[in-house]
């Protein structure tokens, strides 16, 4: 199989980063914190203070919420860990940036090139996607241990900040590069034909609806 | 009478079952994409996938962080009586899905639309959804199957007219495919299950059960309709995208249809897919105590699918 495995910390340095190509796979080694919409809105709309030193402890954020609950003791009982979709966070991300020094998003489904065009590039940071998607227990595998939780009680365990040990966690695919390009495009623009072809003869439907493209070439993502 | 706390305690390892271990016929049709794919990425998310539900098992770890959205469905034989009746059975569902939200551990993705209330086990207003039916057979028996479908993308809902024909439906189906499938939204290959015909609400209905409850390789009692489902399994893996959106031969797992009757002027249709993680578990518990394990829902039985006022089981297994 034509693919290049990598080692990566999630405090990378510039050149680590510069070094990865669209489609290399990553295996992680370091802290990682997970935030999703949850966090987005407390941290930046609310203006609620980070609980965590970034970059210091971290430059990776996840959007993920794990499989995983608190027992009665206290400790934490993790299974398995899932990205979810990203394209929902674009808009926060400039801001989460500014404030945190972020250098690898890791999530389902990348974002667009003018994201990453936009926002990446300028703040030197990429985007890993996870494998599958749905490899939850080989994630799961990869984490030594949680060492935190934040804002459980206002945000519950789904939303919540998480922060993880990895030790060689992976797969992840690398889906944008320093220069912003974009690996889900790059395989959107391959199957244009194939998909022409299999729309032949099929006829689009008698009553419209609002919004509606027939052009299967549009992003759906905003 | 079947006892209650033989229900919730099977509820219980059905929940664990559905979250961790890939059914057999899912797995199957998994294995022999890997064999075909040669996309070179599409390829390699397969082979991690085929892992990564090895590792579950061997962990007792859920396949997926996200455990989607635990739902029952119970079917009941006619003669089955629930120690406690139907109340103590949804109490004992309920009670079931949030002691394995925490206990295994799945993820509480369940939360209130708007206000985003999170009990942090599963429960709240109207979840799990439990739904019934029913088999006119005697013995005292009760099939409980937990389905955790993945919740947000590669559903979809449309009213076509029959003028739209079946040049229409294929049209859907593939802009359904194409446009979830596209960075992998859907987590494909799935089992795509289609819902033709009923109104809007059971169009949705039959389309997620033909995803959720029929296994690979099953197909439509109505021959047109299998044919219908072999080619539409064709169609979606000829569009080019594999696993994730990469090029790939891999979109569907397989394809299954069913059908309801419908306003004379409407063609409702449903399209569901059933992802990577397809979490399904079933069993039937029985009033002397035993209960059997299975992967094959087993729901779309010449009953379930009947035409007529009277119900006449020698005329429809002779159609079989």
């Amino acid at each position: 199989m034509k693919v290049r495995e990598v080692r990566l910390s999630t405090t990378p340095t510039p050149e680590a980063l510069a070094d990865l190509r669209l489609g290399d796979i990553v295996y992680l080694d370091g802290v990682i914190y997970t935030a999703r919409e949850g966090v987005y809105m407390r941290a930046l709309q609310d203006q609620a203070n980070i609980p965590i030193e970034l970059p210091a402890l971290s430059a990776t954020n996840f959007h993920c919420s794990p499989a995983a609950s608190i027992r009665e003791d206290g400790s934490f009982h993790l299974g398995a860990v899932t990205a979810t979709a990203s394209f929902r966070f674009a808009k926060w991300l400039n801001e989460w940036m500014e404030k945190t020094g972020a250098k690898i998003i890791i999530g389902k489904g990348g974002m667009s090139r003018k994201h990453y065009q936009e926002i990446f590039v300028p703040h030197g940071a990429i985007y890993l996607s996870t494998v599958g998607y749905g490899t939850g227990a080989l994630l799961g595998r990869g984490v030594k241990r949680v060492l935190d939780i934040h804002w459980q009680k206002e945000l519950g365990l789904a939303q919540a900040m998480w922060v993880i040990e990895a030790e060689r966690m992976g797969p992840f695919i690398v889906a944008s590069d320093m220069a912003g390009n974009c690996l889900f495009e790059r395989e959107n623009a391959k199957m244009a034909e194939s998909i022409a072809r299999a729309y032949e003869g099929t006829k689009p439907a008698v009553l419209k609806r609002f919004g509606e493209t027939d052009d299967r070439n549009d992003e759906l993502i905003g | 009478m079947i006892g209650i706390e033989l229900i919730q305690a099977t509820a219980e390892r059905l929940m664990d079952k559905a979250a961790v271990e890939i059914p057999d016929d899912y797995l199957g049709g998994l294995q022999a994409a890997a064999e075909t794919e040669d996309g070179d990425l599409a390829s390699f998310v397969l082979q991690a996938m085929l892992e990564n539900y090895r590792v579950a098992k061997e962990d007792n770890r859920a396949m997926c962080g996200d455990t989607g959205t635990p739902r029952w469905y119970v079917k009941l034989s006619n003669d089955a009586q629930i120690e406690g009746g139907m109340i103590a059975l949804e109490a004992a569902l309920r009670r079931a899905t949030a002691a394995r939200t925490t206990g295994l551990p799945m993820r509480p993705n369940r939360v209130h639309p708007l206000w985003r209330t999170d009990h942090d086990n599963n429960v709240g207003i109207g979840a799990p959804e439990i739904e019934y039916g029913f088999e006119p057979e005697t013995g005292d028996w009760v099939d409980l199957i937990t389905v955790h479908k993945g919740g947000l993308f590669g559903t979809d809902y449309r009213m076509l007219f029959p003028s739209d024909g079946i040049e229409g439906i294929k049209r859907f189906y593939l802009d359904s495919l194409v446009a979830f499938g596209r960075r992998g939204l859907a987590c494909q290959p799935a089992i795509i299950g289609i819902g033709l015909g009923g109104c809007k609400d059971t169009c949705m209905v039959l389309g997620k059960r033909a995803a959720c409850l029929r296994t690979v390789g099953s197909r439509n009692s109505d021959p047109r309709i299998a044919e219908l489902e072999d080619e539409f399994k064709e169609l979606g893996n000829s569009i080019g995208m594999g696993a994730m959106g990469f090029v790939g031969k891999n979109m569907v797992i397989d394809c299954n249809i069913e059908v309801g009757y419908c306003h004379t002027g409407g063609m409702q249709m449903s399209v569901h897919a059933f992802c990577l993680s397809s979490r399904r578990a079933v069993a039937r518990v029985f009033a002397d105590g035993r209960v059997e394990y299975r992967t094959d829902p087993d729901w779309f039985t010449p009953y379930q699918r009947r035409e007529t006022v009277e119900w006449q089981p020698g005329v429809a297994e002779a159609a079989e």
